[in-house]
């Protein structure tokens, strides 16, 4: 922990003197020829990023059934024609991502917790909360999204929710199993004289918890944790096996009407679209992460 | 009446006795210094004073009242002791200010407010003040350390435990944290420290207690625990701790 910190080798470019310090010929060398390096590298870069990228065209382009598969997949009119139906549908994606996203997070949050507790009294609580990992985090999501959407119904209950809360309820307790193993994993992570800290202070198990386990062990998992949220994103998707309109669902339906594939390329790209973002938030946190960890702290 | 009291202190792991009816007492105001060889139990019996480990037999009394009964409240008794550990153990995702005020604030109900000045009053004495926002990983060790210190202190405690507060620390850092725990002495704290200084034990100690395979071996004014001992168990752990160049 409080070893010298790391020499900032590699940390070379953008030299500026503050004080008037002139660097000796010995260090002036060295910068100029990194600098012909990178250049070096950034040009050989280019070149083989251009010479594959002609090659994948040639190859994509020149296959016999070319012709076929671009007026079948990519034909720009009835891309153009399903494209609000399938933004529409994607919205409905969009919600129920952020509220299940949510959701998830919540749930697998108070599972890990439940499943520190110690002592007799917890035994159920925590033999319960174990059976829920191990059981959701193997049943595949779509058979848990049957079961949810046409099972539950079956039993007609009265105020049974519509197909869509119940799809998304799959998809909660599908993930919250996975995320409550990362958040776990997050909390064991936190060593041990941590907690011998906080409870010397006074601070009861459950202080001890919210003030200092969790907080670090959440930051350490953040990485994964953002990247089970992209992985829901896609899964959003699948409710549509269960009937209700999504981007998924709106591209099927407008496939049948044109006789042509095209609105399954036009909700792919919408949902790389929409995964973007998450993806760059989940690369900068764990680029931070990374950072943190070779400061030491 | 002493204010905490052991009496046939017995610990074991896994069958491996490492605290065999141990008995000692400490005066309000007393300074006591545990030493003994890597291994003879000094973290552990600190560890049971603050119930962070459950003893296997016999009984402590903090100001009379028996912390070892099953019916205390381990979370009120830690209350009134504060324990300071040899890697510091700050939390890393709180500032230096927000780790000196969570026990105020959460355990004892005061006033955020009032807390954060005293805290403030606390790193100014200690020349500390600029690194009040600081992240613990941006303090020397001796900073940090004089931190988790008066992370304790703020609690007011009845007693302070010192697991080997300065063994990771450069030598030059070692200085700093030691003068700290010399001004808490003079303040009256009472403390009981674990510690491989022979010399800091001579200076701030007003009672030097061996501990070897669990047991105490010797105990008295430093002057004659380490100047003079009468076992010889005492006499052979200083040789070899003279041999080492650390007396
Ligand atoms: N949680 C534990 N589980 C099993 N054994 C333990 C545990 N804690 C301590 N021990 C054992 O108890 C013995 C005493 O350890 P302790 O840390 O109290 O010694 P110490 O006197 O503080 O040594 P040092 O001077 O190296 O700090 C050691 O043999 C150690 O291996
Ligand atoms: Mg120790």
């Amino acid at each position: 922990m409080t070893g010298p910190a790391p020499a900032a080798g590699g940390r070379t470019g953008g030299f500026r003197p503050v004080d008037g310090f002139r660097p000796s010929a010995v260090q002036a060398g060295r910068i100029a020829y990194r600098r012909r390096q990178t250049v070096r590298s950034v040009l050989l870069a280019a070149l083989s990023t251009g010479v594959l990228g002609v090659l994948l065209v040639v190859a994509v382009t020149g296959a016999p059934g070319w012709e076929r598969v671009r007026t079948s997949f990519f034909d720009l009119g009835v891309a153009r024609e399903s494209f609000p139906a399938i933004l529409q549908g994607l919205w409905l994606n969009i919600r129920m991502l952020v509220v299940c996203a949510v959701a998830a997070l919540a749930l697998g949050l108070l599972i890990a917790v439940l499943r520190t507790l110690r002592g007799p009294v917890f035994f159920p609580v925590r033999a319960m909360a174990t059976g829920y990992t191990y059981v959701f985090r193997g049943v595949p999501l779509i058979i848990v999204i049957y079961l949810f959407a046409f099972g539950v119904p079956g039993l007609r209950l009265r105020g049974t929710p519509s197909v869509l809360v119940l799809g998304g309820a799959a998809m909660v307790i599908t993930y919250g199993a996975y995320l409550a193993e990362v958040f776990r994993a997050g909390i064991e992570s936190v060593h041990p004289s941590q907690l011998a800290a906080a409870r010397s202070l006074g601070l009861t198990y459950r202080q001890t918890m919210r003030h200092v386990v969790l907080p670090q062990a959440v930051r350490r998992v953040a990485p994964p944790l953002l990247n089970d949220t992209v992985a829901l994103q896609k899964d959003v998707g699948l409710v549509s096996l269960a009937g209700p309109v999504d981007a998924v669902r709106a591209a099927q339906i407008a496939t049948a009407e044109h006789f042509n594939y095209t609105p399954y390329i036009v909700a792919a790209v919408l949902f790389v679209l929409l995964a973007a973002p998450l993806i760059a938030v989940t690369d900068a946190v764990t680029l931070r992460a990374a950072r943190r960890q070779d400061a030491g702290a | 009446m002493a204010l905490l009291s052991c009496a046939g202190i017995r610990k074991e792991f896994g069958g491996h006795v490492v605290l065999d009816d141990l008995s000692l007492d400490v005066a309000e105001h007393q300074v006591v210094a545990l030493i003994g060889t890597s291994g003879s139990g000094k973290s552990t019996l600190l560890r049971c004073l603050n119930l962070l480990e459950r003893v296997d037999d016999g009984v402590i009394t903090l100001d009379g009242e028996d912390i070892t009964d099953p019916r205390a409240d381990p979370d009120r008794v830690r209350r009134r002791i504060g324990m300071v550990f040899q890697s510091y153990n700050l939390f890393p995702h709180m500032t230096v200010l927000d780790n000196i005020v969570l026990a105020p604030v959460r355990v004892h109900s005061r006033a955020p407010q009032q807390a954060r000045v005293q805290a403030r009053e606390w790193l100014d004495r200690l020349g500390l003040a600029d690194k009040a926002l600081s992240y613990p990983d941006r303090l020397s060790g001796g900073q940090q350390q004089r931190v988790a210190i008066v992370r304790a202190l703020v609690n007011e405690p009845r007693l302070l435990l010192l697991d080997e507060v300065t063994s990771a620390l450069d030598p030059e850092l070692v200085g700093e944290v030691l003068s700290m725990i010399r001004d808490l002495k003079e303040s009256g704290m009472t403390m009981v420290l674990a510690t491989h200084e022979m010399g800091f034990a001579r200076q701030v100690a007003d009672r030097v207690v061996f501990l070897d395979g669990g047991r105490v071996i010797e105990s008295g004014p430093p002057e004659r625990v380490l100047g003079d001992p009468e076992q010889a168990r005492t006499r052979q752990f200083l040789a070899r701790i003279i041999a080492a160049g650390r007396l």
